[in-house]
């Protein structure tokens, strides 16, 4: 074993318990380091993954970035005169040749895209009304954009296409109508129309307010009830990278004329709620390093004062003050090393222990475990964190150390 | 006899409010193989000289001469690579580190300047702690050996690196009549019999006349030196 290294271990067992607690401190560090990292990118991960899953990558809505001028102001652009109370051109609201438009990005490679007519309607049965968003979509387009499929507790969406009058509710707001598969109900729109459909799927996404307000019909049949023919008012596109989706929104706006929103950009705020989320939470964990650093700046300090007869001999024998300060330094690195092997041993743990815990968010109808991540990554920057602690706090003493002058300490020492 | 050790108008002086002179205007020169003995009264800067000598306290102006090299101009790194490969220290309260066993604080410096394999340095360790009378004490640490013993440890670890001067202050103030005749035979033999420089501050009369020479300091001069 080198001597600078030898001479440190003796000077962390001469003071036992100090150095103990001292790595206790660093290791519970990093423990909490990387239970809270795993925790929060867990979350986010998971957050980003429901995202993308289930939210489409870009929507083309029945909207302008920038509204288009109206006839009029075409007409008189740059005259004397200005003309005010202006009525705007009247059309059915809706995306104006959605079916070009859909082909058009169909066309595109790794794009999967599915026309939808959402509105409001009311779903009325035994004396109860409840209002709900219907999506009127194209199921066999539909089941390439969503996994809604997936969430069916019984029947399909496929089921709407062989029965024309067939709806399909979550299991949630069947349980609040009394409802079941194959029972008829009637739906009222904004329109005044009022049609009878039955019941051919149920399903069950576990988010209560999808459970509870979405329904799905054939797009005719919504076209029909809203009174918007030959409209859609939303193109929901999936593609094969969701992260290309900011790039190719923006190409497929600049073509079609509509508003293109990638998933990104209609998460902006969430996002940078989460950035801030993880500086605040890296801050107070980090925190903890930090506090687990002064103990060992405590200890070290401590051996400093307490070996000073002993940094004077190993000077006057010929160890440079470099020698001296590596001593130090080491003792710093063995606590922040050994601390963090016992720290990570710990954040296994406690990831593990986490990762079986159940919870019930607000607006989730099931228990879901909590989402923790594992990664390399965060033990690395755990333990980095620590040794640069363990380092920082060693620092100074050391330094103190290698100032030590020999004489200084053997005048005192004889008289 | 070849010179080892000059002092060339050395003085050294403590700054602070009221400067402190220590050592005044101090020139010698010890030969190689000498016993030079440095008495005086306390407070009279015999042990300051002592770490001027042994490259421990740097000069407020003069030059310190070892083994033909001026060591005026020397950094802190340079000092300490010379007092480890040729000086040796001995002091009044031996300073063995005390968690260390006997055999490991003399291998201390030969570890520190690494010319020797740990099996050579184990080795002759052993060999100059059995000289010292010793050899049955070699994995004992410090607190369970007496005195006397101790401070026969401090000029084994002393000699660990065979350096040119051993310079040792008050070696036997701590020790009794008996071990401070043993300490002084010893150190007698390391000059006359191995033929290295030594140099002892000490107060013991009958210590002092051991050696070939004794230089009186008085008020941080010398006052004698014969």
């Amino acid at each position: 074993m080198p001597l600078g290294l030898r001479i440190a271990l003796v000077h962390l067992t001469s003071r036992r318990r100090q150095s103990l607690m001292s790595l206790l401190g660093i290791a519970l560090g990093v423990a909490f380091f990387m239970a809270v990292s795993s925790l929060m990118r867990g979350s986010e991960r998971d957050f980003i993954e429901r995202l993308v899953d289930s939210a489409p990558h870009i929507t083309v809505s029945d909207e302008f970035r920038t509204l288009p001028p109206q006839p009029v102001t075409l007409a008189y652009s740059g005259g004397a005169v200005a003309l005010h109370g202006l009525k705007p051109k009247t059309e059915t609201r809706g995306i104006r040749g959605y079916r070009q438009k859909l082909a058009f990005i169909a066309d595109m490679p790794g794009v999967r895209v599915a026309p939808v007519l959402s509105g409001q309607a009311i779903l009325t049965f035994a004396g109860k009304e409840q209002g709900v968003t219907i999506n009127g979509v194209v199921p066999e387009l539909m089941a390439g954009v969503s996994d809604i499929d997936e969430k069916f507790v019984a029947g399909s969406l496929d089921a709407l296409s062989a029965d024309p009058n067939g709806i399909v509710i979550g299991r949630a707001l069947a349980r609040k109508l009394y409802l079941d598969m194959g029972d008829s109900l009637n739906i009222s729109s904004p329109t005044g129309l009022v049609r009878t459909v039955k019941i051919v799927g149920l399903f069950e996404t576990g988010t209560s307010a999808v459970d509870e307000n979405q329904a799905y019909v054939l797009l005719k049949r919504a076209q029909a009830l809203l009174g918007r023919t030959n409209r859609a008012n939303r193109l929901v596109i999936q593609l094969d990278d969701p992260y290309a989706a900011r790039e190719l929104a923006t190409a497929i706006e600049s073509q079609v004329g509509y508003r293109a929103q990638s998933w990104q950009e209609a998460s902006e705020n969430l996002m940078s709620v989460l950035l801030i989320r993880n500086i605040i939470m890296y801050s107070v964990v980090s925190a903890i390093l930090v506090v687990a650093a002064f103990g060992i700046f405590n200890v070290i300090s401590t051996v400093v004062m307490e070996k000073r007869r002993d940094i004077a001999i190993l000077k006057s024998i010929g160890f440079h003050a470099k020698d001296v300060r590596r001593i130090f330094l080491a003792e710093g690195a063995i606590i922040g090393g050994a601390g963090s092997l016992l720290g990570i041993a710990l954040g296994y743990g406690l990831i593990a222990a986490l990762g079986v815990v159940k919870i019930h968010p607000p607006g989730v109808s099931q228990a879901v475990n909590m989402p923790v991540y594992w990664g390399i990554d965060q033990i690395l920057m755990g333990v980095a964190f620590a040794m640069i602690s363990a380092a920082g706090a060693a620092y100074l003493p050391a330094r103190k150390a290698g100032r030590v002058h020999p004489v200084d300490i053997l005048r005192g020492g004889m008289t | 006899m070849t010179e080892v050790l000059r002092a060339e108008r050395v003085t050294r002086v403590l700054p602070g409010a009221i400067p402190v002179t220590l050592v005044r205007d101090v020139s010698l020169s010890i030969g190689r193989g000498e016993f030079v003995s440095i008495q005086g009264p306390s407070g009279s800067g015999k042990s300051s000289l002592l770490y001027l000598l042994g490259l421990l306290d740097s000069p407020s102006a003069g030059k310190v001469w070892l083994d033909g090299v001026d060591t005026s101009a020397f950094g802190e790194d340079e000092l300490a690579e010379v007092r480890l490969e040729k000086l040796g220290f001995v002091f009044q309260f031996h300073f063995l580190l005390p968690e260390f066993t006997v055999l490991e604080n003399v291998m201390l410096p030969m570890a520190r300047l690494g010319r020797l394999s740990p099996e050579e340095r184990s080795e002759r360790a052993e060999t100059l702690i059995a000289d010292l009378g010793l050899g049955d004490q070699l994995r004992k640490r410090p607190d369970q050996l007496s005195g006397g013993q101790r401070q026969r440890v401090a000029i084994a670890r002393a000699m660990a690196n065979e350096p040119l001067v051993i310079l040792a202050d008050e070696p036997t103030g701590n020790l009794d009549t008996a071990a401070s005749a043993n300490v002084q035979q010893i150190l007698s033999r390391v000059a006359h019999d191995l033929n290295r420089t030594v140099v002892a501050v000490t107060h013991d009369s009958d210590f002092a006349r051991a050696g070939d020479r004794i230089i009186r300091i008085v008020d941080g001069r010398i006052e004698s030196d014969g």
